[in-house]
């Protein structure tokens, strides 16, 4: 045990060394969590409050982001947005990690039925653009924010089916699972306990894989005006406040929110990307 | 092959039962009362009313998904409140204008990213393969609607060398009559080169933008792929047989590399067209995404459904074509029986 | 005459992320027009790599130290240019092991016997197709003319083989190279395609290379014999001379590891101990020594190259004189 941890960290000093972004992209992630948690104390003005600069005032030393149209302070917003945003994407993987998972695991160790269901209900999510199927999603069920968070859950559900689908298959006829199953546990005991705790690691990686993703995916479903209400700060809509303001010069209002957003996805990316190389060596690409 | 192909076919029924189900599922998921909504704010009592025999509310489930498949086999995808137009006739006078998008990104997106991966592959370590990897991870990373955004400031604002940001054709300029959809190929058929060279313009931006977001996978996974297979048993055997290094790679090398890459194509396909309604609406451009999005604002519903609807048949379809292509490139496909 | 063939002092590394490994170190071996000659030793002992010199298609990390590699008077490695990718499937050919992912899944057999033929001849669409024919009718393949428009997946390994085999004689080569042609067929098939590559070469008067880890294989093919062991050639001679008397402890070892006639498989020994890390800075001189019984305190200073009898060469500082009756 003592060695693999060992051969863990060496592997880690590696990925480390071998892509430094690797740990600038831990550097941000912490960073973004620590927005999360505590922005609306660091935040300079209050997010929600117009006037506090003049309308449309381009970054200076008291507004570092610049004002919007209203008067609010931009780098606050994009403070306090954080949360929300996350927020919204942890949720929706959490969710779907949990269903889909479960789901998986189930249709992968019984087969059979279970396991023609689950796939029909993966293809099914599959076949359509998922992206659109997350706005008619948001459409039918309501412009709510939680909305976003179960179409967003949706979208992301084949994906953990796969992986745990996959996983448990394979499990289902390992050694130790046999062993456990002839000394007389029943079959859902042998999954929660034996099957479920293995799929944990290969989930991870999923986890952080489809994090930006999610990210991307709710921020999108904001800037075409679903879920996310005004005046809530949140990135996607932000970049929807400023849109209109890019083509007369107003950069800052859109730009801001926009880099921040796609910082944290690239960040997620990257996160992902070493964590399988961590895992799972084999597929480093 | 024709078995193959009809195989194929076959294979896509399930997916667009699914489909069906799944909008059908969704337009009854409406919360309150779907006939209001599909009404419209503005809907009076009696257009509710009417609107709930033409749905069939008052019948069981099952029937009422017989009476949808049969409207929407018919035509019959509804009235949108904003325009007074059927639905279909909507999308249909809109589709053209999102497929031209679509097509000149995939396009480009596929000129640049095989190259790239080709090139990555075949020098790994190198710079270019340093940038291929890059550009995999900070592309996926791209928020469309902001790198939309911040070309448009760029290159039009700043540089003004490309056109404002909005839509298919300059306002003064008149659109090409029509034959494809495609102004691109309208203007050319017309001889018209001044709206040719204008619908380029326009179509330049959004492109691109549609393009660094799919350009990611592609060229990830060309350069997996052929990474793969130049170290494969029968490269050596190629290489052996004295052939040219540029048979080696092409003929021998790429066609193998393509197969993977054709079966994320279809993810690459699921990326663009969600993309789209995105870049759509940044670009004002007039397709079926932006009416959507009108749509939506507008609570107007059967738009929206028609066009979830619409895109994922679109889906569908062209999952189909790369299955079928598939079965043109690799022969063991093509086993009938 | 010289050789057709002639390996002198060829040194070869592989720079890897891991450190430098050296694969071929002081390597020489000739053979004449028409000869036989097997290459073999132990998995991952540097057959393969030697061959992949000869052909010019080694790794990109590998760097030929020094050496010469002469093929009917040329020299290959000074003429890596034109002349090398010339000869390269037209004078010298190579067959591989696993056949059936040897070649080109998606490309039917008979275009990838003409890819070979446009490339190297003036023959072009009908006259190709119909020397592919020919060169599939060459190799036993039942109807040639069927057989033509076939995927590798939908022969057998034998089928493919003999497909290869038809694609390295195409351009009617002096030198075959043959890498564990037999590797990953049945027995039956096995048989079979060693019988054809050797009638091949009787009637086209062609030279062949055999690499093999079966000494027993090697035995009932070639003329002569050239042990391999950690990058070393370790003892070359007629391969009669070599299975009666050999002098090298590890030619010895891989004899007494070889089943001949009714020989059980109980009363064959195995080679005890593995082959070295080629990355090793500290390689000792004889690359055997750390697995050998022999071993005195000269093993440790630079390997002699004795000459045991005429055209019996063996690297080593004790070896075994004494003839077995
Ligand atoms: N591309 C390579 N990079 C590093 N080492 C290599 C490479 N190819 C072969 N080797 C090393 O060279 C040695 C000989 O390999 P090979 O010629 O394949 O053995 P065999 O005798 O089984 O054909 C092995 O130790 C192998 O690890
Ligand atoms: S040189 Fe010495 S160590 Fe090497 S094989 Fe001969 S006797 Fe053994
Ligand atoms: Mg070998």
């Amino acid at each position: 045990m003592a060695s693999l941890t060992m051969t863990r960290w060496q592997l880690l000093r590696y990925v480390v060394a071998e892509n430094p972004l690797s740990l600038a992209a831990f550097l941000l992630f912490a960073a973004l969590v620590l927005l999360a948690l505590i922005g609306p104390w660091i935040a300079p003005f209050d997010a929600l409050a117009s006037n506090v600069g003049a309308p449309l005032s381009p970054p200076s030393m008291a507004h570092w982001f610049g004002t919007d149209s209203l008067g609010r302070d931009i780098l606050s917003r994009v403070i306090i947005a954080a949360r929300l945003d996350l927020g919204i994407a942890v949720a929706a993987v959490g969710i779907s990690c949990i269903l889909g998972g479960l789901a998986g695991a189930f249709a992968g160790y019984f087969g059979g039925w279970t396991d023609r269901i689950v796939g029909r209900l993966s293809d099914t999510i599959m076949a359509f653009p998922l992206f659109v199927l997350a706005m008619g999603i948001v459409a039918a069920l309501g412009n709510t924010v939680a909305n976003i968070v179960i179409a967003t859950a949706i979208i992301n559900l084949p994906f953990y089916i796969r992986v745990a689908r996959a996983e448990s298959n394979v499990l289902r006829n390992a050694g130790f699972v046999e062993a456990a199953r002839l000394a007389g546990n029943g079959e859902v005991r042998l999954l929660f306990h034996h099957i479920i705790p293995n799929i944990l690691p290969p989930m991870t990686v999923q986890i952080s894989l489809n994090m930006g993703w999610a990210i991307l995916n709710a921020a999108g479903l904001s800037f075409i005006g679903l879920g996310v209400r005004p005046p809530a700060a949140e990135w996607g809509i932000m970049v929807a406040e400023g849109a209109q303001y890019i083509v007369s010069g107003e950069w800052w209002i859109a730009l801001f929110p926009g880099a921040v957003l796609m910082l944290a996805v690239f960040c997620f990316n990257l996160l992902g990307d070493s964590l399988r190389d961590l895992v799972d060596p084999r597929r480093r690409t | 092959m024709l078995t193959t192909i009809l195989k194929r076919l076959l294979g896509a029924i399930p997916n667009l039962i699914g489909v069906i189900v799944v909008t059908f599922l969704l337009t009854r998921a409406l919360p309150g009362d779907p006939a209001a909504f599909f009404a419209g704010a503005s809907g009076t009592a009696e257009a509710v009313e009417e609107i709930r025999k033409k749905l069939g509310l008052d019948k069981s489930l099952p029937e009422q998904f017989i009476v949808y498949v049969r409207d929407l086999a018919s035509g019959d995808w509804g009235f949108s409140h904003a325009t007074g137009q059927p639905v279909l006739t909507e999308l249909t006078t809109r589709l053209p204008a999102s497929l031209e998008l679509t097509l000149a990104g995939l396009f480009l997106a596929v000129i640049v990213a095989i190259p790239l991966g080709i090139l990555a592959a075949t020098r790994p370590g190198s710079w270019i393969d340093h940038l291929c990897r890059g550009i995999a991870t900070a592309g996926v990373s791209l928020p469309t609607f902001f790198t939309g955004l911040l070309l448009a400031y760029i290159f039009y604002f700043l540089l003004g060398w490309a056109p404002p940001p909005l839509g298919r054709l300059d306002p003064y300029l008149s659109a090409p009559p029509t034959v494809t959809g495609f102004y691109l190929i309208d203007s050319l058929i017309a001889r018209d080169f001044e709206v040719f060279i204008g619908a380029l313009k326009q179509l330049i931006l959004p492109t691109i933008t549609l393009a660094l977001f799919v350009l990611a996978p592609l060229a990830r996974m060309t350069r997996a792929s052929m990474l793969g297979v130049l170290s494969a048993d029968f490269i050596r055997t190629a290489r052996a047989s004295g052939l040219a290094p540029t048979t080696v790679l092409f003929a021998y090398a790429f066609r193998n590399a393509l197969l993977p890459v054709m079966t994320t194509l279809g993810m690459v396909f699921s990326f663009l067209l969600g993309s789209n309604v995105l870049v759509e609406k940044v670009f004002a451009w007039p397709g079926i995404g932006s009416f959507a999005i009108e749509a939506l604002v507008a609570s107007d519903y059967a738009p929206v459904q028609g066009f979830v609807l619409s895109m994922a048949l679109l889906y569908v379809l062209l999952n189909l074509t790369i299955d079928i292509a598939y079965g043109f490139v690799d022969p063991r496909m093509r086993v009938d029986g | 005459m010289s050789a057709l063939l002639a390996i002198e002092n060829l040194s070869l590394e592989f720079r890897t992320r891991s450190g430098i490994v050296r694969a071929l170190e002081n390597v020489s071996l000739q053979l004449p027009e028409g000869g036989s000659l097997g290459l073999v030793g132990e998995s991952g002992s540097g057959k393969s790599v030697l061959s992949f010199a000869v052909l010019g298609i080694q790794d990109a990390a590998a760097t030929v130290t020094g050496g010469t590699i002469r093929f009917a008077d040329k020299d290959l490695l000074a003429d890596a240019g034109s002349a090398m990718k010339n000869m390269r499937g037209r004078e010298l050919a190579m067959i591989f092991q696993n056949p059936r992912v040897a070649l080109n899944p998606i490309r039917q057999v008979g275009q990838q016997i003409e890819d070979v033929l446009r490339r190297h001849t003036a023959l072009r669409g009908a006259a190709a197709r119909a020397r592919a024919i020919e060169c599939l009718a060459d190799v036993r393949i039942p109807d040639p003319e069927r057989r033509y428009t076939a995927y590798p997946f939908e022969l057998s390994g034998g089928m493919c083989q003999r497909v290869m085999i038809a694609i390295a004689l195409a351009c009617k080569p002096r030198l075959l190279i043959a890498d564990e042609p037999t590797t990953g067929l049945d027995v039956t098939t096995q048989a079979a395609i060693m019988r054809l590559i050797r009638d091949l070469g009787h009637e086209k008067g062609m030279a062949t290379l055999l690499i093999t880890h079966d000494l027993g294989l090697a035995r009932d093919f070639c003329d002569r014999l050239a042990v391999m062991h950690a990058g070393h050639i370790v003892e070359s001679g007629a391969t009669e001379t070599l299975f009666r008397a050999p002098a090298h402890p590890y030619t010895a070892q891989l004899v007494r590891a070889t089943p001949v006639g009714q020989d059980k498989l109980e009363n064959l020994a195995s080679i005890p101990g593995n082959l070295p890390d080629l990355r090793r800075s500290d390689l000792p001189p004889c690359r055997f020594s750390e697995r050998c019984e022999l071993r005195g305190d000269a093993c440790a200073t630079a390997l002699p190259s004795v000459d045991v009898s005429t055209g019996h060469l063996v690297a080593c500082h004790h070896p075994q004189l004494r003839t077995r009756p």
